[in-house]
């Protein structure tokens, strides 16, 4: 399947790393030649210089025998002129958009046909919206959800005074007393597939499958407070900032953000009339006390630097901040980061590279196409839900009696509102909602490629 | 530097010749030529023997590799291929001198022509196809060979981009389709294609099945080793005619060809490099036609070996029909002109190539402008595409270094071996620009026997040189990239 992706910025080349491994045919646009080239070197994909937007390029690039056109530009008038031009030149032609700015971002959706767009996508918005679910978890890192928010993946730090210290995971259950999963182990930046022979250590990040009713449970029976978040310090008043305030405030947060340029912060007030505008440098860590640091539920660094981010994050850590989120938007040093204590860590572009792989892989395969795909344990695995359909195999076939491949792991079953974390005499039927781990070596398009025959 | 990844990319290249010497073995066997089959065997157990080692020595390999690695796995490949393919000539006996056979090895591979035999016909068959057939393995390349059969996709897979731009002559190469595997493969299947249209052509015109075979491959990869002592002189004036064709077609950029299949006849039309390719093609028979019809019984005949010659030069084949070496010194000068320039970008041709010629010439009439008007800033267009700054700067680090190359190896063979101006000079032009029989001396109706030892050394070093364009072996010598640091 050929694949157009206009603009080799950050979200294109996350976009072309997974792509191309999933084996595509690729061609990205860009006005920049040193970008292009640079991506060219790492990844099988072919190149065009140019605009985009404009049929020339478009034409270069091959529009009319493609089958997806993926506008990631800075602007979003571009990609949306870019996603426009490409549907006129070829009209079975699939198009997704990066709208980020939003005032575009509700006009865009409502105008989808008319602007011709099949997906768009908005990457602050889908980081707020993941802001949002961890704070709602507090002590959880990461927080996943599938089957319509009944099943989750969190990941947990393991801490040295941890009831889960130094535990091997077959007595997990005697001690959470609820049935879950431990699905992967990030152990000194590698992923591992425990079993239940493997003993948990100090600094271990871990990976749970648990329902969403057995979630607080399972963190009150580790000692994890399932204390409410009333308070949120955002650092940084950009989009993200926004879009995350006005949810929190919705749910009757309160929310104080700190935002240095002067315009901006009288913006806000505008649009945010229920949260905190602080006009203020919050590099300053005075500053940040002043404002309450020590006394917030949680604080979210949000700044456009990634540096001043971790480096916020650090502070809030040592102040005894409950929880921190981090936010950066280059995961190119993920490894560094799993080693610092700056709380979650949300990349705005990871998350909007997975909507868009997890659209083109439904497109890929219509039928049992994966409904939700997360990343977890930095990238090295991936949990992907599927829905069982009557051309799956094995239907209702205990899972002791299912060979998988190697690395997968199946994570939950859910049934209607019923929900499950398989053990060996579990089986799904059609119409499941099926939860599979893999490690991310593996391409899963459909459910029937867990299995081995 | 990766190591481990070049070696199993050496090993890989290795077992590839292993393969290609199967067919080989075939036809010393078909005409009970023993000697020939058993060092052919020989030969192919010491490959294998060498791959299994390299393979068991590069075992888990990590996927680093720069633009650095690229080049050097290329030149070291480009010399391992030709040191393991002359074995046979050597271990056969009919090549008893291993400089010799190595000479005649690196002139195939790199599609020179250039040949040491003194009576080509006493060759045996299965040896013959074999020094044919390592043309049609140079013309297009046994990296590029290898990326359209060994699966190297997967993750990180961009460094294979690294390995098409070191074997692949032009000035600025790229893929025709995204996926590397899918290139390499479309570029075989047109390359094959041509190949066995141009056999069949042959052996309609009633060329024997083995020299029909021979020569399309020494066509295909514009390499000129002809299996007749006359070379191609002897056959039927409709048998050149073929090779006067499929010559051209071969010096023809690849991408072209890709173009047609998809119909995208305007492309391929407005071509500026084509379109210059196609007027030195016809200026030159033209003027050749015309300064030598003297000499033939009519101005047909005359345009026939015009065209042949013209051809074969500017393709860098090197196949004669007529021995251009008495020709009238305009013609002759003609063709040292045809043998500057050679063939297209992307083809299997040699030479500095069209498109840098009409890089250079358009940077020329820049630098004219800048001179007269020292504030105009003017960008350099090809087909209707600026070129990079970057481009331009190492098509003109490609000429210095082609000068400096040319003349310090026309200084060390004169050196030892003191022939005329005209032969050291032509030796040096046709074995760097992979064209193959000079003038004079190493005329088409002579070859290299007379050089010394030295100088066989370095018109070795220029054939590869020419066929790599010069840095996939420069960099070997260069400190820097054996350097940890770079």
């Amino acid at each position: 399947m050929k694949i157009l992706i206009a603009g080799d910025g950050k979200v294109g080349s996350t976009l072309t790393k997974q792509l191309s491994r999933e084996g595509y045919d690729l061609t990205l646009i860009d006005p920049d030649e040193q970008a292009l080239e640079n991506t060219m070197e790492q990844f099988d994909v072919i190149t065009v210089r140019g605009n985009g937007a404009t049929m020339e390029t478009l034409r270069a690039a091959g529009v009319e025998d493609a089958e997806i056109l993926i506008a990631v530009t800075g602007k979003d008038e571009v990609n949306l002129l870019c996603c426009m031009t490409a549907h006129a030149m070829n009209p079975r032609l699939h198009t997704i958009a990066r709208i980020r700015n939003p005032e575009y971002a509700e006009q865009a959706y409502m105008m989808r046909s008319s602007f011709a767009l099949s997906l768009i996508v908005n990457p602050e918005k889908q980081a707020a919206h993941e802001i949002e679910r961890l704070l709602r978890y507090p002590g959880t890192l990461k927080c996943d959800m599938f089957a319509k928010g009944r099943v989750e993946i969190v990941e947990l730090r393991i801490a040295g005074n941890s009831v889960l210290c130094n535990v091997p995971l077959s007595r997990l259950e005697s001690i959470t007393g609820v049935r879950v999963l431990v699905c992967a182990v990030l152990r000194g930046g590698r992923m591992i597939a425990p079993d239940g022979n493997f003993v948990l250590m100090e600094d271990d990040s871990i990976f749970i499958t648990a329902t969403t009713d057995t979630l607080a449970g399972l963190l009150r029976s580790i000692g994890m407070p399932g204390r409410r978040v009333r308070s949120v310090l955002i650092a940084g008043g950009g989009r993200l900032s926004y879009y995350l305030a006005q949810r929190l405030c919705k749910s009757g947060i309160s929310v104080e953000i700190i935002e240095n340029d002067e315009e901006r912060c009288c913006e806000l007030t505008g649009l945010l009339p229920d949260a905190t505008i602080v006009k203020g440098d919050a590099s300053k860590p005075a500053f940040l006390e002043n404002e309450g640091l020590e006394e917030a539920d949680a604080l979210v660094t949000l700044t456009g630097l990634d540096e001043l981010n971790i480096l916020i994050s650090l502070y809030g850590h040592k102040k005894n901040v409950p929880q921190v989120i981090t936010k950066v938007g280059r995961f190119d040093y993920a490894t560094v980061l799993d080693d610092l204590p700056v709380g979650s860590v949300i990349s705005p572009k990871e998350l909007c590279g997975s909507s868009i792989v997890r659209y083109v892989r439904a497109m890929h395969n219509q039928q049992g196409a994966a409904v939700t795909i997360h990343k977890i344990a930095n990238d090295q695995a991936e949990a992907i839900e599927f829905i069982a359909d009557e051309t799956t195999r094995h239907l209702n076939t205990p899972l002791k009696d299912i060979s998988l491949k190697k690395n997968i792991l199946i994570a939950s079953i859910t049934n209607g509102m019923k929900t499950v974390i398989p053990g060996g005499s579990s089986s799904f039927g059609p119409g499941d909602s099926v939860v599979v781990v893999c490690n991310g070596d593996t391409v899963l398009y459909s459910l029937n490629d867990i299995f081995v025959d | 530097m990766n190591f481990k990844l070049m070696g199993r990319i050496i090993a890989y290249i290795l077992a590839i010749e292993a393969v290609f010497m199967v067919p080989a073995e075939f036809v010393a066997l078909y005409f009970h030529e023993y000697p020939a089959a058993k060092a052919l065997t020989l030969t192919m157990v010491i490959l294998l023997t060498a791959v299994g080692a390299l393979f068991l020595a590069t075992r888990g390999t990590s996927r680093k590799f720069h633009a650095k690695d690229g080049l050097v796995c290329v030149g070291v490949g480009w010399i391992l291929l030709s040191a393991f393919g002359a074995l046979p000539f050597v271990i056969s006996g009919e090549i008893p001198n291993y400089i010799d056979a190595l000479f005649e090895t690196v002139s195939g591979f790199t599609t020179t022509g250039a040949s040491i035999l003194t009576d080509v016909e006493a060759m045996s068959h299965g040896l013959l196809y074999w020094r044919s057939f390592t043309h049609w393995v140079g013309g297009m390349g046994v990296l590029v060979f290898m990326l359209a059969i060994v699966p190297l996709s997967g993750r990180n897979s961009g460094f294979t981009l690294h390995l098409l731009r070191a074997e692949s002559p032009g000035p600025n190469v790229g893929k025709i389709v995204p996926r590397m595997r899918e290139t390499a493969e479309i570029l075989y299947i047109i390359y094959i294609v041509l190949t066995v249209l141009d056999v069949v052509l042959l052996l309609a015109g009633g060329m024997p099945v083995f020299d029909a075979v021979c020569t399309a491959f020494g066509t295909a990869g514009t390499g000129g080793f002809g299996i007749r002592g006359d070379s191609i002189a002897s056959y039927s004036p409709y048998l050149q005619g073929v090779c006067t064709v499929f010559m051209i077609l071969f010096g023809v950029n690849f991408t072209c060809y890709y173009l047609l299949l998809r119909r995208e006849w305007r492309e391929v039309l407005r071509d500026e490099e084509l379109r210059c390719y196609v007027v030195i093609i016809l200026a030159s028979i033209a003027l050749i036609t015309w300064n030598v019809h003297g000499s033939f019984d009519s101005l047909l005949s005359a345009g026939h070996h015009a065209a042949f010659t013209v051809a074969s030069i500017i393709t860098t084949t090197g196949f004669a029909t007529k021995d251009f070496s008495q020709w009238p010194t305009f013609s002759k000068a003609i063709l040292l002109f045809l043998m500057f320039v050679g063939a297209c970008a992307g083809s299997t041709g040699g030479g500095i190539k069209v498109s840098r010629v009409l890089l250079l010439f358009k940077g020329l009439r820049r630098n004219i402008h800048q001179v007269l008007h020292p504030q105009r800033m003017q960008s350099i267009r090809v087909n209707r595409q600026n070129m990079s700054e970057q481009v331009m700067a190492n098509t003109n680090a490609y000429l210095s270094a082609y000068v400096v190359i040319l003349i310090l190896s026309f200084l060390v063979i004169s050196l030892e071996s003191d022939f005329s101006f005209e032969s050291n000079f032509s030796a040096v032009m046709c074995t760097f620009n992979n064209i193959g029989p000079g003038l004079d001396q190493v005329g088409p109706a002579s070859n290299f026997h007379a050089y010394g030892v030295l100088s066989k050394l370095v018109l070795i070093g220029d054939m590869l040189l020419g066929r790599l364009e010069i840095f996939p072996i420069l960099v070997l010598f260069s400190k820097s990239t054996w350097r940890r640091l770079k």
